[in-house]
């Protein structure tokens, strides 16, 4: 294996590191859930691998237990995980050429999480960094879905909530040093945040598409306020 | 076969089909400079469109535990750089929160 790879590999156990705090506790919480929703092991288990989309996943739990029909549960988790579309697309103008004829495989790992770690690395994006930080990831969160199931409701329930929290501390990790690297970013940030206040206020955009509507809007006015592509960046 | 494998099925498929496409196409596509600054800023609103609707959407009394971890994960993060720590902080304040509030 060339030290290029070996390196590329390595930066990619260092970044993915944190998923494992931000996804294994998350995961737990979902094959408790799904447990008590009275979902089998195997179903659980085929639920975090397959669709493997945190959030929308627990939109389902939500949806079985009131009832909802299949057709209905599919649409709304088409809608729910859209977004993932428009990171996918922010994404792909970095990745490297050693990444071409493995697009499947890069694809079905893209989540909020690891578009999050690897976009806060996007020079970084080789074949083996992505699939390594992508593996990191599933394996977290098959590994918590399972975990969770058998055994989550030993945790104290204090526990439980404090580490479902790390989700959102895993997020705050990631945003807040790229300001110090550069203060412009933290134009489209607060753009993002303001701008999902005023979407959560209004109360008129159903999950899913109050979220693609505030990353929609809040970019648009990013490239309004900071101008086109920086060449330097 | 289980009652949930259809449904597990599709949500499946409506999920991996919109994360993939992007990848397919625009490996090909060139795109003009508004457009890329547009993608690149993509990961700044996201992240925080995330965690502002993290807040908005938790129960009353998990609140002060939420805000806290974030800061707490968010300012070591700053100042300290390392990830796994943060993260790790940001749980310990979000459960003292928990537990003392």
């Amino acid at each position: 294996m060339s030290d290029d790879r070996k390196k590329s590999i390595r930066q990619g156990m260092v970044a993915g590191s944190p998923l494992i705090l931000g996804y294994f506790p998350i995961a737990m919480a979902f094959g408790l859930l799904a447990k008590n929703t009275g979902l089998t092991i195997m179903d659980t288990s085929a639920t975090s691998m397959l669709v493997y989309a945190g959030a929308s996943q627990f939109m389902f739990l939500d949806l079985v237990r009131a009832g909802v029909s299949t057709g209905s549960i599919i649409l709304a988790t088409f809608l729910l995980n859209l977004r993932h579309m428009m990171m996918s697309a922010s994404l792909s103008v970095n990745l490297k050429k050693d990444t071409s004829g493995f697009l499947p495989i890069i694809g079905f790992g893209i989540t909020d999480e690891t578009f999050s770690v690897l976009s806060f690395n996007k020079d970084k994006l080789s074949l083996a960094f992505i699939l390594t930080v992508n593996l990191i990831a599933y394996l977290s969160w098959i590994g918590g879905t399972a975990v969770g199931y058998l055994v989550g409701e030993v945790i104290p329930k204090a526990l439980q909530d404090s580490l479902g929290l790390g989700l959102y501390a895993m997020f705050a990790a990631l945003l807040f040093p790229s300001f110090k690297v550069n203060k412009d970013y933290l134009k489209p940030a607060l753009l993002g945040a303001m701008t999902y206040f005023a979407i959560f206020k209004t109360g008129l955009l159903s999950s899913g598409w109050d979220i693609i509507a505030g990353i929609v809007i809040a970019s648009g006015l990013g490239v309004i306020v900071m101008g086109k592509e920086d060449k330097d960046e | 076969m289980s009652r949930y494998l259809p449904v597990i099925l599709g949500m499946a498929l409506v999920t991996y089909l919109p994360r993939l496409f992007p990848l397919m196409l625009l490996n090909k596509l060139r795109l003009r400079p508004s457009m890329m600054r547009f993608l690149q800023l993509v990961p700044y609103t996201s992240l925080s469109i995330l965690i502002a609707r993290g807040i908005l959407t938790s129960d009353p009394e998990m609140l002060p535990a939420a805000v806290g971890g974030i800061l707490a994960a968010g300012a070591l993060a700053y100042w300290k750089g390392n990830l796994v720590l943060s993260v790790l902080s940001g749980i310990g304040v979000s459960f003292l929160l928990i537990t003392f509030i």
